[in-house]
């Protein structure tokens, strides 16, 4: 047999895919996870979970330790820092090249690729990543004691980091693209009840200026033009995230904002080929949704293997 | 201790001996932080492709972060965890702030590391 020759690969590690390789491997279904990075997914970026049902709390990072442990304990084979290749999704046989690793090859594949915090894109923004600008303030909130820093977003993570680094900044101000936030109600009044916080609305960022460290951010107001130049030492940007499907071949149908388009049941335009997690178009990203979608494509994978005649190797999920 | 596969520098002797030796060494100091558990899976994966460097990790907050690694001019405008410090021949030679790639970190062994 074929080492390389799975029922199903699982291309993602977050929770969407390893519930999705718990359920297939449990079936007795030999399932591979790859994830380009290290298993968790966006969990590995939450300090505390403590709406997970059954899980009063705990890390992200723990809780994508234990489903990953899971997953393998049942069977599936899971590889993080994968150096994904070539994807050829629209045969029968589906396959995906891993750097030094070969090809591996499934007749169903589950894309539970997630997403990345978003950038500015600012060639300024890269020169002072980890200089003055951070995309975690539970990492590196205590570096900027003392000082005046600035957040950038307007949602949920953004308004609730602002109020944390007031624990250790003199100052945040929150520089936002419109003239409202996208933040759950209560967050934006905790936000404007601090009195170390400020807000600069409706700004385009320009750019960041410093030598070695930060030292400004630089914004323009969208309608009149103003130019405004904040002194900061600090920024930390909480914009949202970006899928991860660049990559994917173009039979993968997408939305215009880049997110996998599926049915209900999780299949995408290409049959034998499933989506799940916050890659996915759909309207809500947590936790506890990623485990719906990673359990309903891990079952419809299975019913895939079992329709097609080609008899899967264990008994139905 | 960090709770990860590499080997840890506890003390200053202990970092010292390994820096004068000459040897290549990537070296990361972090927390248990979103931004640090990445960098230290990558080095972990990155062990059996370079064979001939010793990957090792050190806590931020001991003493001995203190009285070495977050002392060094390379490190001096970095504020974001992990800082990542590469040595060759007794010398820093390549130093980062914050979350790496496992592209950028074979980017820098290859540039800096490899003979």
């Amino acid at each position: 047999m074929d080492p390389q020759a799975y029922d199903v690969i699982v291309l993602g590690g977050g929770p969407a895919g390893l519930t999705a390789a718990i359920y297939l491997a449990r079936a007795r279904l030999s399932t591979l996870v790859l994830d380009t990075g290290t298993t968790g997914g966006q969990m590995n970026l939450t300090h505390e979970v403590a709406n997970y049902p059954g899980v009063a709390s705990t890390t992200g990072a723990q809780l994508g330790q234990v489903m990953r442990a899971q997953a393998e304990a049942f069977g599936a084979r899971v590889m993080s820092q994968a150096e994904l290749g070539r994807l050829a999704l629209d045969g029968l046989v589906k396959s995906v090249e891993v750097e030094d690793e070969g090809v591996f090859t499934a007749r169903a594949v589950i894309l539970a690729p997630g997403g990345a915090p978003r950038t500015l894109g600012l060639d300024s923004e890269l020169r002072f990543k980890g200089r003055g600008i951070s995309y975690c303030a539970t990492c590196d909130g205590d570096f900027f004691t003392g000082q005046d820093i600035a957040v950038i977003g307007g949602g949920n993570s953004a308004l609730e980091e602002a109020v944390s680094l007031t624990k250790y900044a003199s100052s945040v101000t929150i520089l936002h693209e419109f003239d409202h936030f996208q933040a759950h109600q209560w967050a934006v009044e905790e936000a404007r009840a601090n009195p170390k916080i400020r807000f600069l609305l409706e700004q385009t960022i320009t750019g960041f200026e410093g030598e070695e460290r930060l030292t400004a951010v630089t914004s323009v107001h969208k309608r009149t033009g103003e130019a405004v130049r904040v002194p900061v030492t600090g920024t930390f940007v909480f914009i949202g995230y970006v899928p991860r499907t660049a990559g994917l071949p173009p039979s993968i149908r997408l939305t215009d904002r880049g997110e996998i388009v599926t049915d209900e049941l999780m299949r995408t335009s290409v049959p034998g080929v499933f989506a799940a997690g916050d890659a996915r178009a759909k309207r809500y990203r947590q936790i506890t949704t990623a485990v719906a979608d990673g359990t309903v494509a891990a079952i419809q994978a299975s019913e895939h293997l079992s329709g097609e005649g080609t008899p899967a190797k264990g008994r139905p999920v | 201790m960090l709770q990860t596969k590499l080997d840890h520098i506890q003390t200053t002797k202990q970092y010292q001996e390994l820096v004068e030796s000459g040897k290549k060494l990537a070296v990361v100091c972090g927390r248990m932080g979103p931004m640090c558990i990445p960098v230290y899976d990558v080095m972990d994966n990155l062990k059996s492709k370079y064979p001939d460097v010793t990957f090792l990790d050190m806590e931020f907050d001991a003493p001995v972060a203190a009285e070495t690694i977050r002392r060094l001019p390379e490190t001096r405008s970095f504020s974001g965890l992990p800082f990542t410090v590469y040595y060759r021949g007794g010398k820093v030679v390549a130093a980062t702030s914050s979350i790496q790639t496992k592209q950028q970190v074979k980017e820098i062994l290859d540039a800096k590391l490899k003979d």
